[in-house]
């Protein structure tokens, strides 16, 4: 696959693979707790790779596929500037560092987990990454509030992950063409 | 060895296709799969490397090469990273030549409408699963709800809010 014509970037800086590889690098390296507030800084407003148009749009697209977002993001930046060398420097430099970052902290927590000392302050990091995510759940849930098919789909979907523990796969063969058959109906 | 690298290609590959919606949408499946059918560690395990992960920089999958690490060292990295960003990489490469295409399309509106209450579903799961294995006694309760209602009614930033449940942890007040 390679990167899609110039034309459409030919107002912007098109970075070369090197770039692309610093940028995400550091952003990876920055980006804590949320990279796509500083995803967008890096790309639009610093760097100049994307208009705020063309990023908004990159990331509909992001959001639309499987995958982290973020993630996801910088393999199409990396293709659309440089084809397939320049999705691997993205995507690289992204998860470089973190990936670094991850183990290093699980060799500590391998080798002090024993520790009661330690093994209370990750059972509070663990707790306090739980609170964080109950956040999170409730900020996405918040605007279905309103919305009796979306709180039905949703509970469904709670039911069946949280409580029957049933896979992954069949949940959402069912569920999401069920949603979006619904949708359309409502919709008409 | 080979065996569980092949297990874990897999598992990750199969979840990188799942997760619509972002990385959350999959902690429970993964927590199943490691946890549940493989044995590989406890909940409270799997709990704790999510929280290193959430605690380290950059995107909020970095669980996956922690799991790797966990169950099958170096090579263990590579093979649940690889499994878990490349699928859905490629997608997103396809994906990037049709969107042109089909931007302006009311179906595409009406697909993203209905995977949201999905999405909604699937990261309030995540969430009740990394709970229920991370609070278990009621220091951590504690925590885990402080930090729930801090971080939805304030701007407070997340790092802060995991440092303090990470000091509030080291107390070892509620915990056994």
């Amino acid at each position: 696959m390679d990167a899609i014509p110039a034309a459409q970037t030919a107002k912007h800086d098109a970075p070369d693979v090197g770039e692309l590889f610093t940028g995400f690098f550091i952003l990876g390296l920055t980006g804590f707790g949320g990279v796509l507030p500083l995803a967008r800084h890096m790309m639009v407003e610093k760097r100049g790779w994307l208009t705020g148009a063309e990023f908004t749009d990159l990331l509909g697209l992001c959001q639309f596929l499987p995958g982290g977002n973020i993630i996801n993001m910088s393999v199409a930046v990396g293709l659309k500037f440089r084809g397939i060398p320049g999705a691997f420097a993205s995507i690289l430099g992204l998860i470089a560092v973190p990936t670094a970052v991850v183990i290093g902290l699980g060799v500590i927590y391998g080798r002090f987990a024993d520790d009661p000392v330690v093994r209370h302050l990750f059972g509070g990091l663990a707790a306090a990454a739980a609170g964080l995510l109950i956040s999170t759940a409730i900020k996405i849930a918040w605007p279905l509030r309103r919305d009796v098919l979306g709180l039905v789909i949703g509970a469904l979907c709670v039911l069946a992950i949280a409580v029957f523990r049933l896979p992954l796969l069949p949940t959402l063969l069912t569920l999401a063409p069920l949603s979006i058959f619904l949708r359309s109906r409502q919709a008409s | 060895m080979t065996a569980t690298l092949v297990t874990l290609a897999l598992i990750f590959a199969e979840l990188s296709l799942l997760a619509f919606g972002g990385g959350n949408t999959i902690l429970p499946e993964m927590q199943r799969q490691v946890v549940d059918i493989h044995h590989w560690m406890t909940a409270q395990e799997f709990g704790a490397l999510f929280a290193l992960a959430q605690a380290a920089p950059g995107p909020n999958m970095m669980v996956v090469p922690l799991v790797g690490w966990h169950v099958a060292g170096f090579p263990g990295v590579l093979v649940t990273s690889l499994a878990k960003f490349g699928p859905s990489s490629l997608v997103t490469g396809f994906a990037l030549r049709l969107w042109e295409r089909f931007k302006d399309r009311p179906w595409r509106r009406t697909v993203q409408a209905g995977l949201v209450p999905v999405t909604a579903g699937l990261v309030t799961a995540s969430a009740i699963v990394i709970t229920h294995a991370s609070a278990s006694s009621w220091g951590t309760i504690l925590i885990a709800a402080m930090v729930a209602i801090a971080t939805t009614k304030t701007r407070i930033h997340p790092l802060l809010a995991l440092a303090a449940g990470a000091v509030l942890g080291l107390t070892g007040i509620g915990q056994p």
